[in-house]
């Protein structure tokens, strides 16, 4: 423990800002109910904090799945030193989604209500437990890294008993509820847009999950390289964004295809909010596929980090088009979120951002443990060929 | 048997009775202010709506299949068998899904309260079960709401658009949509002129989101399979592997 004051940075300020704002919005939420802190209505019940908090959190949290599918699965060993990060993304990112959930619920205090009173036909329903499930599952797979710092060797060797179905169930609680986030807006055909309407949507919303936890896997790498002054594992990203262009391709194709059966491209030529906010969200996934697919692209610090993010904007502005662009006019509301609802959310995602940071700086998340394979931490940037070069254990 | 509520827009003469009748059976303020209010809310769990020189009463549909029933994860929205769909308070959490996915926008939620539920028309559940009228249909001076069996109902509504077609729009309000309603409503336009949405399909909304539920079983049991399987032949090689090496 340091008692030494922070050092005073812009970033510290904006954080202490957003921090102070967010907590006074919580005391409004608390003191007023919804109606005082949201602009949310009779017609547009769901707004910034499912739209945002929920549905693009538990995607950006997606890393942690795929990667411990990729590592501990598919045995591809190579991606070991990023998968602590992700998990511990994971794990921060839906501890956040279920703190979000608090602020969204009428009644918070009956959060635990569908553990115990069931309904099986509601999509939510499954949600819930698929989220409560894996938020535990992701405990478990992220608090070795505790037991490693105090030399806990005993608990270590229990988890590492029951790891494998522990990941496996992992995965699959995740592809149930990535996709279901989807299937909650099946039943709405009546007042989602067209552009965004599909019969397929808990398949994209499941491949689009699995593509932007790749990206966020880029993203806080390339963060932390920075904030910690390590190495960039820059092969295994480009690797990576390989995979990452793949799947993105795909995505989209997927998405041009339903699009062509539900014969919606016409709609595409009305001039409407709608239309230029599907352009935006398209051109901010397909730029940064088609970028992905040069060598130099893949191979540059900056230039893949700016692909990355533009994935995690594209992703979070297919989620808000679904969320409130698209059920805007179906809805027969205009929904603008309020000041304090935005406070809420920007004070999760610092929230979201200091934890891992501190969690990073105290505990070995970026020194996973790699018991074949190249050396711990190659000196400053990498100037290898991409990883498929390097032989896999 | 089947409860419903036949509103025939035609003999509506807005005088809002049934809003007060609703307002005084569930203990609700009602004065001129409110009787403004041209549509539902937490306080007002029935309004007539008036579009040109035409009404239309707002209210529960009460689907044969409910939308809200089938989204609330928690059970706290039930179908009865005598028609009505009900609410326990007790057991809802707040997630407003139900005011999300339902098709006609009906719950509301009370958005002001510390500690809030939402509310929507519950076809006088209670007062049906004791043999009585629901409040609107007994207040009603003109016959435009009229409460009974559903059968009968549509049967009626039927014989009144044979008898004077120049008078109606000839459909039925809540035949089809969505699977079918026990609330039937006849008009002498069509009924997007009175703010009605036609463009909802004839199924069941909670099909739509059941043909993906329920392959949760499928995904899950393939699933584990699958993966263990993939699982148990990539570490096949670290096996063979530690074998050769001896102890490690």
């Amino acid at each position: 423990m340091k008692l030494k004051l922070p050092k005073i940075t812009v970033w510290r300020a904006i954080f202490a800002v957003i921090l102070l704002s967010g907590l006074y919005a919580t005391y409004l939420r608390i003191r007023y109910g919804l109606g005082g802190v949201t602009n949310l209505s009779d017609q547009f019940p769901w707004g910034l904090w499912i739209g945002f908090d929920v549905l693009c959190g538990v995607g950006l949290a997606a890393g942690g799945f795929t990667l411990v599918a990729i590592v501990h699965i598919f045995n591809i060993e190579r991606y070991k030193p990023i998968l602590r990060p992700a998990i511990l993304t994971a794990f921060l990112g839906y501890s956040l989604v279920v703190v979000a959930l608090l602020y969204d619920l009428g009644r918070p205090d009956r959060i635990w209500h569908p553990l115990i009173m069931w309904n099986p036909h509601s999509v939510m329903f499954e949600v819930a437990w698929c989220v409560t499930l894996y938020t535990t599952v992701l405990f478990l797979e992220f608090i070795p890294v505790v037991f490693e710092r105090f030399g806990w060797h005993k608990p270590l060797g229990w988890i590492h008993n029951i790891s494998v179905p522990l990941m496996i169930a992992g995965v699959l609680l995740s592809t149930l509820h990535q996709s279901s986030l989807g299937s909650l807006y099946l039943i709405v055909p009546e007042k989602l847009y067209p552009l965004w309407y599909s019969p397929i949507l808990p398949l994209s919303f499941y491949i689009s999950a699995i593509a932007v936890g790749l990206a966020m896997t880029i993203f806080e790498s390339w963060h932390s390289s920075r904030a910690f002054g390590r190495a960039l594992e820059l092969p295994l990203l480009a690797s990576l964004a390989r995979v990452l262009a793949v799947l993105m391709s795909t995505y989209l194709w997927i998405r041009f295809l339903d699009l062509a059966h539900q014969q919606a491209f016409g709609v595409l030529l009305r001039n409407r909010t709608e239309t230029w906010l599907f352009a935006l969200e398209i051109a901010l996934m397909a730029v940064p596929t088609v970028l992905l697919y040069q060598r130099k692209v893949r191979m540059s610090p900056d230039a893949l980090y700016a692909c990355a993010v533009m994935v995690v904007f594209g992703f979070i502005t297919n989620r808000l088009n679904v969320a409130v662009t698209g059920m805007e006019a179906g809805s027969g509301a205009h929904y603008i979120p309020k000041w304090t609802e935005v406070a809420v959310t920007l004070t999760i995602v610092g929230a979201g951002f200091a934890i891992f940071r501190v969690i990073a700086e105290y505990f070995p998340i970026f020194e996973a443990v790699r018991p074949l394979g190249p050396p711990e931490h190659a000196p400053k940037k990498m100037e290898e060929t991409e990883a498929d070069s390097i032989a896999v254990g | 048997m089947s409860r419903a509520i036949l509103y025939d827009s035609t003999l509506c003469i807005d005088c809002k009775a049934c809003e007060g009748g609703c307002a005084e059976r569930w203990g609700l303020p009602y004065n001129d202010k409110i009787a403004a209010e041209e549509r539902i809310s937490a306080h007002k769990l029935t309004a007539v709506v008036t579009h040109g020189d035409r009404y239309i009463r707002r209210l529960c549909m009460h689907c044969a299949e409910p939308t809200c029933v089938s989204v609330c994860p928690v059970g706290a929205l039930q179908k009865t068998s005598p028609g009505p769909v009900v609410y326990d308070a007790e057991k809802c959490m707040g997630c407003r899904y139900c005011l999300q996915a339902c098709p006609f926008q009906v719950p509301t939620y009370e958005w002001n309260q510390r500690l809030p539920k939402m509310r929507k028309c519950d076809m006088c559940y209670e007062r049906q079960g004791q043999g009585k009228q629901t409040a609107c249909a007994e207040v009603c001076p003109t016959g435009a709401t009229k409460n009974g069996e559903r059968d009968q109902l549509l049967a009626e509504a039927r014989q009144r658009i044979a008898e004077k077609p120049g008078q109606y729009y000839p459909k039925i309000y809540g035949v089809r949509e969505v699977g079918g309603t026990s609330v039937l409503f006849l008009s002498a336009v069509p009924f997007d002129q009175l703010g009605l949405r036609t463009n909802l399909p004839q199924e069941a909304l909670p099909d739509l989101t059941w043909r993906v539920l329920e392959l949760t079983p499928d995904v899950v049991s393939s699933g584990s399979v699958l993966l263990g399987g993939i699982w148990w032949i990539t570490n096949r090689r670290d096996e063979v592997a530690r074998k050769e090496g001896g102890r490690k």
